[in-house]
C-alpha cells in the first residue's frame, strides 16, 4: 500500500534549484538540451522566449553564448536540435519553422518552412533514417496534421481526423517508429481530450483513446514499455500503453493538486518524469509506478516547459521569465 | 452435659487434674514434673492405654484450661533447665498442640494479651502460637466448632473465639510491635486462615458424602466477620479461585459453598458481598458462589441491587458486568434485572440526581444500564417499555441542556442504545459526538454479543475494545488504476527497485489560491459586503488579520464598522477555518481601537435579535482582546510589517481554543497556573513578588470591556435570558468576566471592576449550573489575584467575609469535583492574603 507507516522517517525537505538562469527579460516558452558539436561536447542549453529570441546558455558558465532572433518577436514555441549537432529548429508564433545553422559559431537561418496553423501546437520530427528525415507539423486545416520529408520539404501526406470524429485542434505531437517495423507512427493529443496513433505511411487513425476532458497540453512516450503519458489543461495525468494490435488503453490517472500541465517530459533513461504546471511547480514522478517524488515550488508564474539534459539534468521555463535547473535522483 | 462432681470415676480426674497443677507450682524436680505431666498426657491421647471416654471428656471441658494456664505461668528459661534437652518444653508444649484447639487457642491469645513484654515468656508463647498455626489447628478449632453447633452452644464462647480468631493480627501486632512474627501479619495469616476454611469444608464435604449431617454456620461466621474487619481482598483472593474449581466439578461442593455464603450474618453480608464481586472473575463464578442468594435474602438483594448500584460507584466496569450478568444468569433473578434496569434508568433520567451527583456517578449508572440492557432482550422490555422510554427522554433532556460536554455525550450515548433496545425495527437515532476512549467503552457495553463473549471465566470480563480502528486508506493523491504497479509484461527493462527513488516532502502542495486579495482594509470590506465572487471574498476574510496589523490607522477610521461587518459575516461557501479567521480578525480590530469596538460589541451582548453563538462570539473575541491588550505578545504575534507575504499575524494559543467548545479557555489555565506558582513561592516562605511591571495596555479601556458587560445580565430580553434558558451564555459570561478580572492586574480600574465582580458573584452563587458555578469560583479567584490586598480588605471587607463562607462550602459540598477545587483554591489565597496582612501590619 502507498501508506507511509509510522515508522517511516520523515521524508527529506524539497530541494531547491542546482541554479538559475536569468535574462530572457520575457517569460520563457520552449527549452532543449544539446550537446554542441563546436563546443567539445560542454552542454547547452536553448531556450525560447515569449519575446521570439532564442538564447543560447553556457552550462557551465550560465551565461548566454549566443541569441538568435529569427521570429520577428513572437512567441517561440518549440525548440529541436538535429541529430548532427549545429542545425537548430525553431518554431514560433510567427507562423515559421526556422532551421539555423550553429556551426563554427554561426547563428544564420538556413532554411524556413512557413506553417500553415498559428495553434500551440509543437511540432515533432523522427530522424531514424538520416540523413533524411521526418517533420510533424500542424496543418492547413485545423484539426490536421502535416507530414513533411525533410530536407526535401516534401508534403508526404495530410492526417485529417474523420469529420464527425470532432476531436478538434492537434495540441500536441510525438514521432517514433517501433523497433521492429520500418512504419513511422504519430502520436497526436487533440483538443477533446484524446489521444490519437496514426500510421503515416497508411495515413489512417489505429487508434484513438479519450483520456483527458480538458485539452491535451504535452505527452510523450517510452516505446520500451510501449507506454506514454499525456498531462492537459485539466487536473489529472493520463497514463496509456498501446498494446500489439497497436491499440490505445489507458492505464490510470493520477489527480493533481491544481489544474493545467502545459508540458510532460519522461527522462531519457525513462526512470522519471517532469511535468511543467500552470500551478507554478514542477512535478516529479517515478515513471514505472507513477510514484509522486517531488513537488518543486520555486516559480512565480506558470511553468510553459520542462527538459531532461541526457545526463540527467533538469530545466524548467516559466512565465516568471526564470529557468531554473535541477539536478534530481542523478541515473 | 453439665459434669457431675459425685460421680467418683469423675472425680479420679480432678484429683489428678490437682495435683499435677499442685506440682507444677511447687515443685522443683524436672523428673517429678515430667512423669506427672506424662501421666495426664493419657486423658488426650488415644493410644490403647489412654483413659476412658469419660474421663477424656472431663478432662477436656473442666480441667484442660485450668492446666494450660498453670502450664503456661511456669514458663521461664529456669522451668525449661530443670530437664535437660528440651524434654520438659517439648511435654509442655504438646498439650497446646493436641489437647482441644479451642482451649489452647484462647488460652494461648489469653496469655499473651497478659504477658508484659518483650519478655521472654511472651516470645515463647507467641512462637508456640505460630506453631500452632503451622500446624493446622486453626482447622482443627474450626471444625471443632462446626461439630459442636449440633450440640447445644455457648454462644459467649463462640462468639469470643470468633473474635480472637479474626483479631488476631490485630491482638499480636499490638503486643508484639516490633518483634511480631511473619505469620502474623494480616497479608500472611488471613490466606492461611482461608486455607484453613477450606480443609473444614472440605471435611463437610468429606461427611456430606459419608451420609453425615454437618453444619458450617461456625465458618459463615468467620468469613462474615473476616470480611467486616476489611479483610475481603487477602482471604477471598485465596477463597474464590478454589471455590470456583471445587464448585464447577461437584454439585456437593456447590450446596455447601451456598450455605456457607448464606450463613453469613446479615450485618457482614454487605462487606462479604462487594469481596465477593470484586473477587469472582465473571458473573458464571458469581452465579456458582452465590447461588440465589439474591433472592432469598433480602439484605443481600438490598446490597446487590441498591447498594452497589445506587449508593456506591467506585466500583470497576468488569466488577459491574460481573454483578449484572449475574441477575441476568438465573430465571428467578432475571425479574431483579428488569427492576434494577428500570431503577437505574429513573435515576438516569432525574433531573435533580443529574444536578446534585457527580460525573463520575453518572457515568457509572450509564454504564450499568448499558449492561443491563445487553442481558435483557426485547419481549423482557415489552412491559415496561413505555416507562422506560419516558425516564430515558426525560434524561436526555436534561442531559442535553448541560453546559458540561461530557455530560451532553453521555446523554447521547444512553439515548442512542436504549433506543435501538427499545424500537429495534425503528430508525436509529443517531447523535453526533466526539468518540472518546469512554464513549467508545460505553457502546461497546451496550453491545450484547460482545458481552457474551467476553464473560468467561478465564480471564474474567475482558474489555477488548470492541471497535479496533482500521486503518482507513486515504489516499492522498490516488491512482485509481488497477495495475500500474505492475511489472509490465515482457518487459525487457531492468528491474530498478523504488528503493532510490526516495520522496522528497511534498506536505507543500496545497490548492492554489488565485491573488484576488484586497491590499486595504477598506476594500477588504467592500469585498465581505459586497464581492459576489466568493474566492475574492475569501481572500479578503484571509487577508484581513495581516491588513489591520499593518494599518491601524486605516482600520480605527472604520473599526466600529468593520467589527459590525465581521460580528454579522456569514460562512458563504466552505472556507476552511472560516471561524478561526473571522475571530482572529475581530480580535485584531479590537485591539487596534479597543475603547470604540469594546463599547460596540458590549453594547450587541445585550442586544436583540442575535444568536447564541454570536454572542459567545463576542465574549471570546473581548477575552482574546483583553489578553492580547494587557501583554502584548503573549498572543505570539507577529513583529508587526515582517511577513508582507504571508499577512498573517498567528494569535497563539488562546485562539486556537476553537470558538464554542465549552473545554477550559486557556485564561484560566493561566489563572491556575498562578495560583499554584503563588502558593508555592508563598509556602517557601520567599518574599512575594507583585506581577512584573510591564505597561499594561489593557488599563486604560478595561472599564469599556467589563462594566457593559455586567450591567445587564439580570434583565431578561424577549429573545435573550440569561438567568432562564440561556444558562450556558450565562456561564461564559463568569468565565469571560473573570478573564477580564484577572487581566486588569494592575490597573486603577481594578477596585471597582472586583467590587462589582464580588457582587454579581453573590447574586449568582446558588446557581444549579455546574459550568456557571465554575466561572463564579474562578472569577472569585481572579478578585484576589487582581485586586491589592490592602484595597480589598478596606474596601470590600464585608464581600469578602461572605465570599469566605461560601467557597467553605462549596469547597466540601458542591457535587463536581472542580467546583470544589476551585474552591479550595481559592480558599487558599484567601489564606495568603490575611497571613500577608497579618505579617505586613
Amino acid at each position: 500500500s502507498a501508506l507511509p507507516s509510522m515508522a517511516t522517517p520523515l521524508p527529506p525537505p524539497a530541494p531547491d534549484p542546482q541554479f538559475v538562469l536569468r535574462g530572457t527579460q520575457s517569460p520563457v516558452h520552449a527549452l532543449h538540451f544539446s550537446r554542441g558539436a563546436q563546443a567539445q561536447g560542454c552542454l547547452l542549453l536553448f531556450s525560447g522566449s515569449q519575446s521570439g529570441l532564442v538564447h543560447i546558455w553556457n552550462l557551465q558558465t550560465r551565461r548566454t553564448a549566443a541569441t538568435l532572433d529569427g521570429h520577428g518577436g513572437q512567441c517561440v514555441t518549440w525548440l529541436q536540435m538535429l541529430p548532427q549537432g549545429h542545425q537548430l529548429l525553431s518554431q514560433g508564433r510567427d507562423m515559421k519553422l526556422c532551421l539555423w545553422d550553429l556551426a563554427e559559431g554561426r547563428s544564420a537561418v538556413v532554411d524556413s518552412i512557413h506553417l500553415e496553423s498559428v495553434g500551440f501546437c509543437r511540432s515533432a520530427i523522427l530522424t531514424g533514417g538520416w540523413p533524411h528525415w521526418t517533420l510533424a507539423v500542424p496543418g492547413k486545416g485545423s484539426d490536421e496534421v502535416q507530414i513533411l520529408e525533410m530536407p526535401s520539404k516534401t508534403s508526404v501526406c495530410t492526417l485529417k481526423p474523420d469529420a464527425d470524429a470532432k476531436l478538434g485542434m492537434p495540441m500536441c505531437l510525438g514521432l517514433w517508429q517501433a523497433r521492429s517495423s520500418p512504419r513511422p507512427l504519430l502520436l497526436a493529443g487533440y483538443e477533446d481530450g484524446s489521444v490519437a496513433l496514426w500510421d503515416i505511411s497508411e495515413r489512417k487513425m489505429c487508434s484513438h483513446v479519450t483520456c483527458h476532458e480538458e485539452p491535451v497540453m504535452g505527452l510523450d512516450f517510452d516505446p520500451q514499455q510501449a507506454r506514454g503519458i499525456s498531462g492537459s489543461a485539466g487536473k489529472a495525468l493520463a497514463v496509456w500503453n498501446l498494446d500489439r494490435q497497436q491499440a490505445l488503453k489507458v492505464h490510470g490517472t493520477h489527480r493533481l493538486t491544481n489544474p493545467g500541465v502545459a508540458e510532460v517530459t519522461i527522462r531519457p533513461d525513462y526512470k522519471i518524469l517532469a511535468t511543467a504546471g500552470w500551478d507554478h511547480r514542477i512535478r516529479v514522478f517515478h515513471w514505472r509506478t507513477m510514484k509522486p517524488l517531488a513537488v518543486l515550488a520555486f516559480h512565480s508564474a506558470t511553468v510553459q516547459c520542462v527538459a531532461f539534459a541526457p545526463n540527467g539534468l533538469l530545466a524548467a521555463g516559466s512565465k516568471d521569465q526564470r529557468i531554473s535547473v535541477w539536478s534530481l535522483y542523478p541515473p | 452435659r453439665p459434669p457431675c462432681s459425685m460421680d467418683p470415676a469423675l472425680s479420679v480426674v480432678r484429683l489428678a487434674v490437682q495435683e499435677a497443677v499442685h506440682i507444677l507450682s511447687s515443685s522443683e524436680d524436672g523428673g517429678h514434673i515430667l512423669s506427672t505431666l506424662a501421666s495426664l498426657k493419657r486423658y488426650l491421647s488415644d493410644t490403647e492405654n489412654s483413659a476412658l471416654s469419660g474421663e477424656k471428656e472431663e478432662f477436656a471441658t473442666v480441667h484442660f484450661s485450668t492446666l494450660l494456664r498453670s502450664l503456661a505461668s511456669k514458663l521461664s528459661p529456669d522451668w525449661l533447665e530443670l530437664l535437660p534437652g528440651g524434654r520438659l518444653e517439648a511435654l509442655w508444649a504438646s498439650f497446646f498442640l493436641e489437647g482441644p484447639a479451642d482451649q489452647a487457642f484462647l488460652v494461648l491469645m489469653e496469655t499473651i494479651e497478659g504477658t508484659a513484654g518483650p519478655s521472654f515468656r511472651l516470645m515463647k508463647m507467641a512462637q508456640l502460637l505460630a506453631r500452632f498455626l503451622r500446624e493446622g489447628r486453626m482447622a482443627a478449632l474450626m471444625e471443632a466448632q462446626c461439630q459442636q453447633q449440633m450440640r447445644p452452644s455457648f454462644p459467649v464462647l463462640r462468639e469470643m473465639l470468633l473474635s480472637k480468631v479474626v483479631g488476631l493480627p490485630d491482638h499480636l501486632g499490638n503486643r508484639l510491635q516490633r518483634e511480631n512474627l511473619p505469620e502474623f501479619l494480616p497479608q500472611n495469616y488471613f490466606p492461611l486462615l482461608s486455607e484453613e476454611v477450606l480443609r473444614v469444608l472440605q471435611a463437610a464435604v468429606d461427611s456430606l458424602q459419608g451420609g453425615l449431617d454437618c453444619s458450617i454456620s461456625f465458618l459463615s461466621q468467620v468469613l462474615g466477620k473476616v470480611c467486616m474487619h476489611g479483610r475481603q481482598q487477602e482471604t477471598l483472593d485465596v477463597l474464590v479461585p478454589q471455590l470456583t474449581t471445587l464448585t464447577n466439578s461437584s454439585c456437593l461442593w456447590q450446596r455447601v459453598c451456598w450455605r456457607l455464603v448464606e450463613q453469613v450474618p446479615d450485618r457482614a453480608l454487605e462487606a462479604m458481598l462487594t469481596g465477593m464481586v470484586e473477587a469472582a472473575s465473571g458473573p458464571e463464578v458469581l452465579s456458582r458462589l452465590l447461588g440465589n442468594l439474591v433472592v432469598k435474602n433480602k439484605k443481600a438483594q438490598f446490597v446487590m441491587t441498591r447498594k452497589l448500584l445506587f449508593l456506591q460507584y467506585r466500583y470497576t466496569t468488569p466488577m459491574l458486568q460481573s454483578l449484572l450478568g449475574y441477575l441476568a444468569m438465573d430465571s428467578q433473578r432475571r425479574p431483579l434485572l428488569v427492576q434494577v434496569l428500570k431503577e437505574l434508568l429513573e435515576t438516569w433520567g432525574s433531573s435533580s440526581a443529574i444536578r446534585h451527583t457527580p460525573l463520575p456517578q453518572q457515568c457509572y449508572i450509564s454504564k450499568a444500564i448499558l449492561i443491563c440492557l445487553a442481558h435483557l432482550g426485547g419481549p423482557e422490555l415489552q412491559d415496561s417499555r413505555d416507562e422506560l422510554l419516558a425516564s430515558m427522554m426525560a434524561g436526555v433532556k436534561c442531559r442535553l441542556d448541560s453546559s458540561l460536554p461530557a455530560v451532553r455525550r453521555l446523554g447521547m450515548i444512553v439515548a442512542e442504545v436504549v433506543s435501538s433496545h427499545l424500537h429495534p425495527e425503528g430508525p436509529p437515532l443517531k447523535f453526533q459526538y466526539e468518540e472518546d476512549e469512554l464513549s467508545l467503552e460505553l457502546l461497546a457495553l451496550g453491545n450484547p454479543r460482545l458481552m457474551g463473549d467476553s464473560a468467561s471465566e478465564a480471564g474474567g470480563p475482558s474489555l477488548a475494545p470492541a471497535t479496533t480502528e482500521t486503518p482507513t486508506e486515504t489516499p492522498a493523491e490516488t491512482m485509481d488504476s488497477k495495475v500500474l504497479r505492475a511489472q509490465p509484461e515482457g518487459s525487457d527493462s531492468e528491474v530498478d527497485s523504488d528503493d532510490e527513488f526516495i520522496p522528497y516532502d511534498m506536505s507543500g502542495d496545497k490548492e492554489l489560491k488565485n491573488s484576488k486579495a484586497p491590499a486595504y482594509v477598506r476594500d477588504c470590506m467592500e469585498a465581505l459586503t459586497m464581492s459576489e465572487d466568493s474566492e475574492r471574498w475569501e481572500a479578503a476574510l484571509r487577508a484581513l488579520e495581516g491588513l489591520i496589523c499593518r494599518s491601524p490607522e486605516a482600520t480605527r477610521e472604520v473599526s466600529v464598522e468593520l467589527a459590525k461587518v465581521l460580528l454579522h459575516l456569514e460562512e458563504r461557501t466552505c472556507v476552511a477555518g472560516f471561524e478561526g479567521l473571522r475571530q482572529r480578525a475581530l480580535v485584531a480590530v479590537t485591539v487596534t481601537d479597543p475603547a470604540q469596538v469594546a463599547e460596540y460589541l458590549t453594547s450587541q451582548f445585550y442586544a436583540l435579535n442575535y444568536s447564541l453563538r454570536q454572542r459567545m462570539d463576542i465574549l471570546d473575541v473581548l477575552t482574546l482582546a483583553a489578553q492580547e491588550l494587557s501583554r502584548p505578545g503573549r498572543l505570539k504575534r507577529a513583529p508587526q510589517h515582517s511577513h508582507p507575504g504571508t499577512g498573517t499575524c498567528c494569535l497563539l494559543p488562546l485562539a486556537t481554543a476553537q470558538p464554542g467548545s465549552t473545554a477550559a479557555p486557556d485564561w484560566r489555565v493561566v489563572v491556575e497556573e498562578r495560583i499554584r506558582s503563588k502558593t508555592r513561592r508563598l509556602s517557601k516562605g520567599a518574599p512575594r513578588m507583585g506581577a512584573a511591571g510591564s505597561p499594561n495596555g489593557f488599563n486604560s479601556v478595561a472599564g469599556y470591556f467589563f462594566f457593559p458587560l455586567i450591567q445587564h445580565f439580570d434583565r431578561p430580553l424577549l429573545t435573550f435570558d440569561l438567568l432562564g434558558d440561556d444558562q450556558l451564555v450565562l456561564g461564559r459570561l463568569t468565565h469571560t468576566l473573570g478573564a477580564l478580572m484577572y487581566l486588569a492586574a494592575n490597573t486603577t480600574v481594578a477596585v471597582p471592576m472586583g467590587k462589582a465582580l464580588l457582587e454579581f458573584t453573590w447574586a449568582l452563587r446558588f446557581h444549579v449550573d455546574t459550568y456557571v458555578r465554575q466561572g463564579l469560583l474562578s472569577a472569585t479567584s481572579s478578585v484576589l489575584l487582581s485586586v491589592p490586598a490592602q484595597r480589598l480588605l478596606e474596601d470590600m471587607p464585608d464581600e469578602l467575609l461572605e465570599a469566605r463562607s461560601w467557597l467553605a462550602d462549596v469547597a466540601e459540598k458542591d457535587p463536581d469535583e472542580d467546583c470544589r477545587m476551585l474552591a479550595v483554591k481559592a480558599l487558599l489565597l484567601l489564606e495568603k492574603l490575611k497571613d500577608k496582612l497579618l505579617t505586613s501590619s
